[in-house]
């Protein structure tokens, strides 16, 4: 039987955002205030979960066409990278720097290198659970 | 005064809860527990804004949009396994 579920798609469009948004928010706000970057990266990848509710395998893979696997690799890079950067100014791996930066456009920021680590979790989260998700709802 | 407001609202989430989860056990078919475990999913969002207001912090405030998102989430996987027997579909046009 054919079922139509224009009502799921379409409150999946307006949701969807909401919930992206939301993450972003969270992983900005772990460094003053509770979240972060796994819950950040749990809230985005249950964004892209209700997208392959209200729709299917074929269609999120071409909207999103990411091969989860590499998300992985790259959140790794990240993570591994912002430890070793610290070793090019004679301190110790994984310390972390921060400063006051002028930005052209956004203006005087004040910037921590905790945030790259944090995004290398952010991606490692994505990867891996969209990955576990694809591969067991996956039927092929 | 409005500590004291804030537990007789939190008994009163309490006891919708018990009887909610009277309705999980009990319910006799599968959607009838969906609908009490979504409830109890609204119901826990209540309870935590309480205990926000009752522990004077706004550092839950988030855990209650998040809790709405997930008990959405849940509740369309659910249903969508009951009306067609797959969470995910490969190919919806095939």
């Amino acid at each position: 039987m054919k079922t139509s579920d224009l009502i799921l798609q379409t409150a999946t469009k307006l949701i969807l955002f909401l919930i992206v948004l939301f993450s972003v928010y969270i992983f900005f706000a772990g460094h003053y205030t509770p979240g972060g970057g796994f819950v950040g990266g749990l809230l985005t990848s249950g964004a892209i979960l209700l997208l392959l509710l209200a729709f299917d395998m074929k269609t999120v893979q071409t909207i999103l066409p990411f091969n989860y696997l590499y998300m992985v690799a790259l959140g790794l890079l990240f993570a591994i990278g912002t430890g070793a950067g610290a070793l090019l100014f004679n301190t110790p791996f994984l310390t972390h720097a921060f400063g006051d930066i002028h930005v052209p456009v956004l203006g005087e920021l004040h910037l921590h290198t905790a945030t790259l680590f944090d995004l290398g979790v952010y991606l490692v989260v994505v990867g891996v659970t969209m990955s576990i998700i694809q591969t067991i709802g996956g039927d092929e | 005064m409005i500590q004291t407001v804030v537990y007789i609202a939190l008994i009163c989430v309490a006891v919708a809860m018990i009887t909610l989860l009277y309705r999980v056990i009990k319910g006799p078919t599968l959607p009838d527990r969906i609908v009490a475990l979504d409830a109890l999913g609204v119901n826990i969002v209540a309870m935590v804004a309480l205990v926000c207001i009752a522990l004077d912090t706004n550092a839950f405030l988030e855990v209650i949009l998040l809790f709405g998102i997930l008990a959405f989430i849940g509740t369309v996987a659910f249903s969508k396994y009951l009306e067609k027997g797959v969470i995910i579909e490969n190919d919806r046009n095939s």
